[in-house]
């Protein structure tokens, strides 16, 4: 019971270095953007564990409840604007994606670095 | 410990999950367990206490980035080729890296330490002081609204400088032919009168709970970020189902953009007001003559400002991938 | 009266979760993607009906009800109409719905038999 209050700090270094593997192993720029996204949605999940607490509720005060404890709203605001501006960066990066395509006639890293080395 | 047990169960899938969409070599495959993961992130957000971010993870993680995801796709490639050389290196480095971090979590307090140092800082004077100053029982808006307001600023700045930068990126040359597009449209929608139908009566719908979210934020979890997303999902669908031709005639680019630039500026107007009637910067109790009821003007007129930057900017965005030719 | 409808809300979400489990099941295990269709949508259709049946029982006459129902009836347009669409887009894609055991990964060779 003790170690399962770690499980989570577990997911989020495991799906940390899936997101990671995808982005200096695959050589597709889509699937290095999608573990972009997947390393970014591991650190939200860092964020939100921290600011569960033992007996507490979402941070929304309700009448006529004292001493009840509510969860830390802190890490809750800062995640709830860093997932807008994630879905901002991923679709800047997949435009990007979209004219190496219509340039280079292909996503696949190698192709691309040989086509470069040739010019 | 019931909620111990299903939240190990969600993680464990998120895992699986996570190492499915690497393994994949169908991209359209990936796409769609990256929909999944959001959603499986977003159900364990909200075993977390964290109903706000679940809310914005299940509108913007599993529903708009999926479609841009797909819209992408359209334009690239389906599949991914084979890596044959050089995976050892990487699985190595990935590896020693998540046993270091493994390592390191046993210095971190456990889940739900009420003695956790998150615990002690400033977020106890957060939930003290919000019902005294500014009279919302939702925390998390009003620390996102006032009490990091500039924070809040800043983002809704960068997303709409990621759309700008998007609709640069995409707009040069490329754009497909408005005449073959009137005839791929004739052959298709003959089959799709079911989804047609249902659609149009969900899409008021959708828009409407939007505004729910976007208004009952103070009271409730929601807000500008997330009812923007939702308002962009239904209209998004009114896109897919009656063509793009006829979601642009109902909102033109021109109005997207204006809603882009305005959101961002009244959220900055409100800001100036504030120092013109002798605050400070993104003060807001001196908008009213009783501080409390400033405040929440002020919540009110910066989260709308907040929802329509966000809900401008992923329509563009997605018309933007839309309107590309593939080539 | 309590002790009924607790005994009766548990006997529909189980069931209802049971079918979600069938679907689950048939899902993987059928063999091409009409069937497997027709085992996934016992999911959005008997299983929500159940399962969401079963947490009105519990949440009694109150707001929560009425947002319940709110879902029921979302997830009862949706379900079906979603079926409908990936049936069609199947269907113009090319998959053909005939009784020969194809499986979706061997779908270009409809005559060899799958084990």
């Amino acid at each position: 019971m003790e170690l399962l209050g770690y499980f989570n700090y577990w997911v989020f270094a495991v799906v940390l270095v899936i997101g990671f593997y995808a982005v200096i192993a695959k050589g597709n720029l889509i699937k290095k953007l999608l573990g972009l996204a997947i390393f970014q949605s591991a650190v939200f999940l860092m964020y939100i564990t921290m600011d569960k607490i033992e007996g507490g509720t979402a941070p929304i005060i309700q009448d006529g409840a004292d001493g009840q404890l509510y969860s830390n709203p802190l890490p809750q605001v800062l995640i709830l604007t860093a997932i807008v501006v994630g879905v901002s960066m991923t679709a800047m990066g997949l435009a990007l994606v979209v004219r190496i395509k219509e340039a280079y006639g292909t996503i696949e890293e190698s192709v691309i670095l040989e086509e470069d080395h040739r010019s | 410990m019931i909620v111990v047990v299903f939240g190990v169960f969600l993680l464990t899938i998120l895992v699986v999950t996570a190492v499915a969409i690497v393994r994949t070599e169908n991209l359209f495959v990936a796409v769609m367990l990256m929909s999944i993961f959001s959603l499986l992130m977003a159900a364990n957000f909200f075993i977390l206490d964290a109903a706000d971010v679940a809310l914005t993870e299940a509108a913007i993680g599993a529903g708009i980035t999926t479609v841009i995801f797909l819209g992408a796709l359209a334009l690239t490639a389906r599949r991914e080729e084979a890596v044959s050389s050089g995976r050892m290196v990487p699985l190595a480095v990935v590896t020693v890296l998540a046993m270091v971090m493994i390592w390191a979590t046993f210095d971190k307090p456990r889940l739900g330490d009420p003695d956790a140092p998150v615990h002690q800082h400033v977020a106890p004077w957060y939930l003290e002081k919000t019902p005294e100053l500014i009279g919302i029982p939702n925390v998390v808006t009003a620390v996102l609204g006032t009490f990091r307001g500039y924070d809040t600023l800043g983002e809704v700045f960068v997303v709409f400088a990621a759309c700008i930068g998007v609709l640069f990126v995409l707009s040069a040359g490329g754009l497909r032919d408005r005449s073959k597009e009137a005839d791929a449209e004739s052959i298709g929608l003959k089959h799709h009168l079911i989804p047609k139908v249902v659609g149009r009566l969900l899409v008021p719908f959708i828009v409407l709970f939007g505004l729910y979210v976007q208004f009952h934020g103070e009271y409730g979890p929601g807000g500008g970020f997330q009812a923007g997303a939702i308002i962009a999902t239904g209209i998004i669908l009114y896109a897919l189902l009656e063509g793009e031709t006829n979601a642009l005639r109902a909102l033109p680019r021109r109005v997207l953009l204006g809603m882009v630039v305005g959101g961002a500026l009244l959220y900055t107007l409100v800001g100036v007001a504030g120092m013109l009637l002798g605050g400070n910067f993104l003060d807001y109790s001196v908008l009213a003559s009783d501080p409390v009821v400033g405040q929440q003007v002020g919540i009110i007129l910066i989260e709308a400002g907040v929802g329509i930057t966000v809900c401008g900017s992923l329509l563009s965005i997605f018309h933007a991938f839309a309107a590309r030719e593939a080539s | 009266m309590e002790l009924t409808l607790d005994i009766l809300s548990w006997i529909l979400m189980t069931t209802g979760g049971l079918f979600v489990l069938i679907g689950g099941i048939g899902a993987l295990r059928l063999p091409n993607i009409y069937t497997r269709m027709h085992a996934a949508s016992l999911t959005d259709t008997m299983a929500s009906i159940l399962v969401l049946t079963g947490i009105m029982l519990q949440a009694g006459f109150s707001l929560a009800t009425i947002k319940l129902m709110a879902i029921l009836v979302f997830l009862l347009l949706t379900g079906p109409t979603a079926s409908y669409a990936i049936a069609n887009a199947a269907l113009l894609s090319g998959m053909r719905p005939d009784a020969a055991e194809t499986s979706p990964d061997k779908a270009k060779t409809p005559t060899e038999p799958s084990a």
